[in-house]
């Protein structure tokens, strides 16, 4: 058995599709047309053989209460890992994202959290003491 | 009105928990209870639930220390100084008898 999926569930997904690649900057890997929505999963630059990142369609009536509440207490979807949160953070306020969370410094880890735009908190992370 | 949130103020701040929230809103203003209780576990080992960490901010809302805004769809939250204000306007420190009236034992500090 082996983790080679993870997902997200996005309003829109061609509005995802385009906040993902543009302004985050992964890959499309698969991008296959099913019926109303597709099948599309991304890959980071950085590993194109790794997880791949579902972009799963919010279509459920349970997802719009869930996801309502997790936004309200800041609670991230999901979270990514990122060499340089200070670096991600200055590059992704510039192409315009939204940080309810500006970079923070719990110890081990600095975290940031910013909104997709398509109805999910991020997080990203940097482990500290790698170098 | 004014009177509960006074009475309130130092049943709010008689809590560690309470005083570390407090602590974390002054280190940063506008937080939401993910990154308050993020916080709480990594830099004081507060390992409360989310929704003990909520009540405690229904607690220090009561008591008009912390106020809380929308941002968006996210609850963030305020540290708010002045029940702790208003203390010190009711037992205020008269700096010339304080002086006068220290003892040896207070100017050796």
């Amino acid at each position: 058995m082996r983790i080679n999926w993870t997902s997200v569930c996005v309003d829109d997904q061609q509005k995802a599709l385009q906040f993902y690649t543009e302004t985050l900057g992964f890959r499309v890997k698969h991008n296959i047309p099913l019926g109303e929505h597709a099948w599309i999963t991304l890959v980071s630059e950085e590993a194109p053989e790794g997880t791949e990142l579902v972009l799963e369609p919010a279509g459920h009536p349970a997802v719009v209460p869930f996801r309502k509440a997790l936004v309200e207490d800041g609670i991230p979807y999901t979270a990514f890992a990122v060499d340089d949160v200070e670096a991600e953070h200055e590059r992704l306020v510039a192409e315009g994202v939204r940080f309810v969370q500006p970079p923070t410094d719990l110890g081990t880890v600095i975290t940031a959290v910013f909104n997709d735009t398509c109805g999910n908190l991020i997080q990203i992370m940097e482990e500290k003491g790698q170098m | 009105m004014h009177i509960i949130s006074h009475v309130d103020v130092y049943r709010a701040i008689a809590d560690p928990t309470r005083r570390a929230i407090l602590d974390e809103l002054v280190d940063r203003s506008g937080q939401s209870l993910f990154e308050l209780c993020a916080r709480l576990i990594m830099k004081h080992g507060i390992g409360s639930s989310r929704q003990a960490i909520s009540q405690h901010l229904d607690v220090l809302e009561a008591a008009g220390l912390i106020r809380t805004r929308r941002e968006g769809r996210s609850k963030l939250h305020w540290f708010e100084g002045a029940p702790l204000q208003a203390i010190g306007e009711r037992w205020p420190i008269p700096t010339d008898e304080y002086t006068s009236h220290s003892t040896d034992e207070d100017n050796e500090k």
